[in-house]
């Protein structure tokens, strides 16, 4: 079954700016789904027209097989983890997670029992009688999650839930956000702008850029498949190496060295290879690469260059001999991605 | 180090005399006896008059109707100076809520033509306002001594601000968590806005009760005096006799600055513990 479906969905603030651009996305029951892309893509108000915190200019959003379009967000069964927490400072934690609750209605003690259970589901249960002022920011993140828990919502929508953490707690907290997902088994709306965090949270991985949507797909095939320079330039760290070439009779022409593929394509293409797809040797068969700065990242290196007169990066595991001034990639043809010049989507 | 704190110590010390030192020979000097002040002038030590004098200001019905006493005067400062002060908040928080969250077309207009009245203080349009509160039927109430003065752009440019900072998320978590305007005014905004409400609250009390000019024509009943009032009729009903009742006049003047003084006591340890706490 599809949780959400967002149809067509279209947004113009009113001083003009179109933020998204006619996008379609369905998340489905259960699924964790990851918006990326860069500052600006439209991410953030495409999550909160879903929300209802954007009007939604043209489309329709659908959740639970019920078109929300002209629904409050408090009627929509939703629940949202902002960037900053947005607790209310000046409520315990308890009141916090029980505000919501409340203005629904809920008795007193039902509101109690489901406070208590997710406080102890997330660990706050130590913390119930403070302020958020008197929290780390990763406990604070947790009560931002535990106030979206007990509203047993349809979707969770986060919103860059990470991004104010250091680098080990995120990485720890973004474990738990999934291990908690999977656990609730609610379907998810994760925004975010690290393709790390999308690689490693997803089960499906919507790429936007400038309002549109590049790509929709398994973090496999975002990283294996990549529809378009974009999403190729996008995901995977160090980024993929994108160099223009001529296809002609069957084999790719870089500069004045040629690559025999037998593909049937010609014209100007994009030619896309991975860093950690090209095997760099001293000699034998392949691109010849003119190496320049290394850099040693522990277990691996990442090895600078030019193939011609464009950059090229590759990486090399750490206990491989480091290359000479010249050396030689050797590529497998399954490895190199085709783009076409012009529209940069993939041939 | 040392010197400099000798010095810091010495200004504060003489800024200390210059506030404090008028006040407390006003204190010393309406402990004693009308006479001994009209012949000797201002004293510098203790008169032992003290409780009789007091007794009488608070208690002696004064005025020519003789309806009005300092005790009364007291109660009708208070009034005026709570009325005035809650009612500058109460006005101004919510002329500010509808201009920073409900962003209707002339918000901004709306806000600057409220601030715009900052260039008309009372004194400027006086007649034209007792003209309107007479028509209304206000002179000689609680309601024609308050409800005029409650409009305020300093007060609603205050909230105005403070508003603007609250972070927009708390807004949209609350409407998430199905909470309406009014709601969120009253369980968010308002609890946030404590300590700008006491700082408020301070500053408007103290303008409150300090009001003349308004009072003065609004009020002909003694009834309505104010404190701030009664000190300048017991000076003038004296005017008649041989000698002024002195001390009276100075005793009131003590009574008059004394509930300030408390507000400000009162609610500055909230201010301030406000602050520290930073809590948004
Ligand atoms: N209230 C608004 N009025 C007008 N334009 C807006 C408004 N909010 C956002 N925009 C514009 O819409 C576009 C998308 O904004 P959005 O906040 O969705 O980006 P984002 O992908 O979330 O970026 P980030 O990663 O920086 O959060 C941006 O170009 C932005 O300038
Ligand atoms: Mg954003």
């Amino acid at each position: 079954m599809t949780t959400l479906r967002i149809k067509n969905a279209v947004k113009r603030y009113p001083n003009g700016a179109l933020a998204v651009e006619g996008v379609s996305v369905d998340v489905e029951d259960g699924e964790l789904c990851v918006f990326v892309g860069p500052s600006g893509c439209g991410k953030s108000t495409l999550l909160r027209m879903v929300a209802g915190l954007e009007d939604v200019t043209e489309g329709e959003v659908e959740l639970a097989g019920r078109v929300v379009n002209d629904l409050e967000p408090a009627d929509r069964n939703i629940a949202m983890v902002f960037q900053n927490y947005a607790l209310y400072p000046h409520m315990s934690v308890r009141k916090n997670l029980a505000y919501g609750l409340k203005n629904r209605g809920t008795p007193k003690a039902e509101i109690e029992a489901k406070v208590q259970e997710a406080a102890e589901l997330l660990q706050i249960a130590d913390y119930l009688d403070r302020r958020p002022g008197q929290l780390s920011g990763g406990q604070r993140q947790r009560v931002a999650m535990g106030r979206a828990i007990v509203r047993d919502p349809a979707i969770f929508l986060f919103d860059e839930p990470l991004s104010n953490l250091d680098a080990k707690l995120r990485n720890q907290m973004r474990l738990e956000i999934k291990k908690l997902q999977r656990r609730l088994g609610v379907a998810a709306i994760y925004v975010t702008h690290d393709q790390v965090e999308a690689m490693t949270l997803a089960d499906k991985i919507v790429v936007l850029n400038a309002g549109k949507i590049e790509q929709i797909g398994t973090p496999a095939e975002v990283y294996g498949n990549p529809a378009t320079t974009f999403v190729a330039s996008f995901i995977g760290a160090p980024p993929m190496n994108l160099i223009p070439a001529e296809a002609e009779n069957g084999a790719i022409r870089l500069g004045d060295q040629t690559l025999n593929l037998g593909l049937d394509h010609r014209g100007p293409v994009t030619f896309g290879l991975r860093p950690e797809r090209a095997h760099i040797g001293a000699s034998g068969e392949g691109l010849r690469m003119e190496t320049g700065v290394v850099e040693e990242l522990g277990a691996i290196r990442l090895v600078h260059g030019r193939v011609g007169p464009h950059e090229i990066t590759v990486t090399q595991n750490a206990d491989q001999p480091i290359p000479g001034a010249e050396a030689v990639l050797r590529v497998e043809a399954s490895d190199i991605h085709l783009f076409d010049a012009e529209t940069g989507r993939r041939v | 180090m040392k010197y400099r704190q000798i010095l810091d110590h010495v200004v504060l010390l003489f800024g200390v005399f210059l506030m404090m030192g008028p006040l407390v020979v006003a204190f010393l000097t309406s402990t004693y006896n009308h006479v001994t002040i009209h012949r000797q002038g201002m004293q510098f030590g203790w008169g032992g008059q003290f409780l009789d004098t007091y007794q009488t200001v608070l208690t002696q019905q004064g005025g020519f109707s003789g309806e009005i006493t300092g005790l009364l005067m007291t109660q009708n400062s208070i009034i005026l100076g709570i009325g005035f002060a809650v009612g500058k908040i109460v006005v101004s928080m919510t002329a500010a809520y509808a201009i920073v969250y409900f962003r209707f077309r002339a918000g901004t207009f709306f806000f600057w033509v409220i601030f715009l009245t900052l260039l008309l203080p009372l004194e400027v349009r006086i007649l034209p306002s007792y003209e309107v509160a007479q028509q209304l039927g206000l002179l000689n109430s609680y309601t024609g001594l308050i409800l005029p003065l409650i409009a305020s752009a300093t007060g609603t440019f205050f909230f105005r601000q403070f508003f603007k900072s609250v972070p927009e998320e708390l807004l949209e978590a609350s409407r998430i968590d199905g909470a309406g305007p009014i709601q969120f005014f009253w369980d968010i905004l308002v609890p946030l806005s404590r300590t700008m409400m006491a700082a408020i609250f301070i500053i408007m009390f103290v303008v409150g009760w300090n009001q003349y000019l308004w009072p003065t024509i609004m009020t002909t009943e003694e009834q309505y005096f104010t404190l701030v009032r009664g000190i300048q009729s017991v000076m003038q009903q004296m005017i008649g006799a041989d000698i002024p009742y002195y001390n009276e006049a100075l005793a009131m003047a003590m009574l008059a600055m004394l509930p300030p003084a408390l507000v400000i006591l009162i609610f500055q340890r909230m201010f301030i513990k406000g602050l520290v706490e930073q809590e948004k």
